[in-house]
């Protein structure tokens, strides 16, 4: 069975109608920032979560975790339904299910010590004593890579990778056997971002981690996962084993997705696909396919029909409707 | 190929409570007419210091406080600002890494062309109808240079009635009005999805190409310049450590830092292996001694390597500010 098994999952929010829409009395608008999601993550692997900005990927994380309740489906963590939990349980798994930000410039209360910001999740699960807490937070900070003596430092005294650091602390200190990784390196320099992913690698070996790790940088997700889930407009439309999806990807957006990616060193091996025009708003997605305004593959099916999920290999699935002829926009120049 | 910018010991300070912070000390590079080249640097390297200094942007507390910055055979130091505004948005433009906050939320994009062309352009012609109809057709023009489709109805917006790559297209097409003869692109890319920061840098090689432009790219994608620029230039805090062609410094690279920061960019092809981080942070730029500003975290640093270290030859066209540079090669 999965550590994590997410079935349909969705969050919708609504919008706010325009001036306009009130006058001609339409109706409320609904943004589908996650729409129907499956995904299961086992224990012991890192299944990463690759999307461009507004696909939904970090609503997805956090509507796991239920920090945005989720609108509808079920989110099942180690065969506890967490979607049901009512507060007082929801709490005590929530001890088991870390998060980690992106910002470590937002994220950590700038009027709070790293002792009080690391410690606080040892208070609310009662978990330690004070003076304990004291010494249980000195001993993770020394794990990821501080010094105890900067326990009763502030946010501001540190560095970017230093308060990244700082965040990764607070998830771990609660003992957890998953963590969210939303986007944990992208606002860091190259040298530092190496540092934080060789951290979380050995983490992760060392202490039986699961993650999932939210990106929208194919290099990072392709260095460090061993699935990978691709997002877009709040679906996923590809999923499976880090390399089959890489070596061999079915959907065209992550062909497209693929070949964006500047490298470095070896010459360009795939063909350059150019995607025309940008993301669709989520607010008013294309009916169909979500991708078939931009997918130069597109016929009239897939301007109304949305896909199903099919299966291309071994673990590996994809939801387009021209899977079976074998099209890839990378063709030609591979 | 001529040299169309040449800077020589750029200094440039800022005064700051802690101390006096030189941002960027003792840059000097060349810019060919026609070629890109890449500048390359983490946060606080100097990079976009560099050429702010260049372009006469800088604001107190900074100031440039030594050096030459010759630009098609004038030394842009010594103009008086009026002369310094002439140059700049006429013979060199620059495009910022945030294109919401660098163009005006007031005024439509027509407008913001227009202002270009009016501060610039001589060749407009005098009578006000052909005038506004000249604007009119060559701002029409950049954009559709650009690749924004209806531009005679995108014209009339708003930047905040654009998505990200959209303004960062108007924000080069407005750079590009009056035929530049340098580029620089700082950070073009930087806010953007992949799929369309793919499509904003080949714009810029193909824009390029067509114009017989110089372009400096600033950026921190090593990724980036591999695949868009002729040669490039690596820098650390505040000083140029390595440049050279690009194929030969990414290929085989003379200078530590630039070894450890391609070392450090996680890859698929190296799944399984672990990559090895540059240890340390980038040091603080006040009261820094004379020696290697890279020794406190250099695997290969020696004693001997607390000293001031100069650019020194490392192969063809190549230079490196490493005394060990013979050991990398």
């Amino acid at each position: 069975m999965s550590l994590l098994e997410v079935t349909d999952l969705s969050k919708h929010y609504a919008g706010r109608p325009s001036l306009g829409d009130r006058l001609s009395g339409k109706r409320r608008t609904l943004v589908r920032a996650v729409n129907g999601v499956s995904l299961a993550v086992e224990r012991g692997e890192i299944l990463g979560l690759i999307g461009e900005s507004g696909c939904g990927k970090s609503t997805l994380g956090r509507a796991i975790l239920r920090l945005h309740e989720p609108t509808d489906g079920r989110v099942v963590f180690d065969g506890t339904d967490v979607t049901a939990l009512p507060a007082p349980e929801l709490k005590a798994m929530r001890r088991r299910m870390q998060i980690i930000f992106q910002d470590p410039y937002a994220s950590l209360n700038p009027r709070r010590t790293v002792a009080e910001i690391v410690g606080l999740p040892l208070a609310l699960h009662g978990l330690a004593s004070r003076e304990e807490a004291r010494a249980v937070t000195a001993r993770v900070l020394e794990r990821v890579g501080l010094r105890a003596a900067q326990l009763d430092r502030y946010p501001h005294q540190f560095s970017g990778g230093q308060r990244q650091r700082i965040g990764i602390a607070r998830a771990l200190v609660s003992n957890p056997e998953f963590i969210v990784c939303d986007e944990p390196v992208s606002a860091l320099d190259v040298s530092i971002q190496a540092q934080i992913i060789a951290l979380l690698l050995e983490l992760k070996r060392d202490l039986g981690l699961t993650y999932l790790f939210i990106s929208h940088d194919i290099s990072v997700i392709g260095y460090l996962s061993d699935r990978v889930a691709v997002m877009y407009l709040g679906e996923i439309v590809e999923t499976g084993p880090v390399a089959a999806v890489l070596d061999n990807p079915r959907h065209p957006y992550t062909q497209s997705l693929l070949s964006a990616v500047p490298e470095i060193g070896t010459k360009r091996a795939r063909g350059r696909v150019r995607l025309q025009g940008d993301l669709p708003s989520p607010l008013n997605p294309p009916p169909g396919c979500k991708f078939h305004t931009r997918c130069p593959l597109a016929v009239a099916a897939c301007r109304t029909l949305a896909p199903e999920t099919r299966t291309v290999g071994p673990g590996h699935s994809a939801a387009c409707h021209r899977l079976d002829e074998g099209l890839s926009l990378l063709e030609g120049a591979r | 190929m001529t040299v169309l910018l040449e800077v020589t010991s750029l200094r440039t300070e800022f005064a700051t409570r802690a101390g006096l912070v030189r941002a960027v000390d003792g840059v000097s590079l060349q810019v060919r007419r026609g070629e890109c080249l890449g500048v390359v640097g983490e946060s606080g390297s100097g990079k976009s210091v560099t050429f702010t200094s260049v372009m006469g942007l800088v604001r107190s507390p900074g100031k440039v406080a030594a050096g030459t910055i010759f630009f098609d055979g004038r030394d842009l130091c010594q103009l008086s600002s009026e002369e310094m505004r002439a140059i700049r948005g006429r013979d060199i433009a620059m495009t910022m890494q945030d294109a919401l906050t660098a163009l005006n939320p007031a005024l439509t994009v027509g407008e913001q062309m227009a202002e270009v062309m009016v501060a610039h352009d001589e060749t407009l012609p005098a009578g006000r109808a052909a005038r506004r109809s000249a604007i009119r057709e060559r701002s029409v023009e950049m954009l559709g240079l650009v690749g924004i489709p209806s531009p005679e109805t995108r014209l009339r917006q708003y930047p905040h009635e654009f998505s990200g790559g959209m303004r960062q297209r108007i924000m080069i097409a407005i750079a590009l009005t009056c035929r530049p003869k340098l580029l620089i692109a700082d950070e073009p890319t930087t806010a953007l999805d992949v799929t369309i920061q793919a499509q904003v840098l080949e714009l810029i090689t193909d824009i390029r190409a067509r114009l017989g432009m110089a372009v400096v790219l600033i950026t921190h994608d090593l990724g980036v310049v591999a695949e868009h620029c002729d040669r490039v230039m690596v820098m650390y805090a505040g000083q140029v450590v390595e440049e050279g062609p690009t194929a030969a410094v990414i290929e085989r690279p003379r200078h530590p830092y630039t070894r450890g920061l391609l070392a450090s960019i996680p890859r698929p092809a190296l799944r399984g292996q672990r990559i090895e981080p540059i240890m340390g942070q980038v040091p603080d730029l006040v009261g820094l001694p004379p020696q290697c500003r890279f020794h406190s975290r250099c695997p290969m640093a020696r004693p001997e390597c607390l000293v001031a270290v100069p650019m020194l030859p490392a192969g063809p066209g190549r230079q490196a500010r490493c005394l060990r540079l013979e050991d990398l090669a």
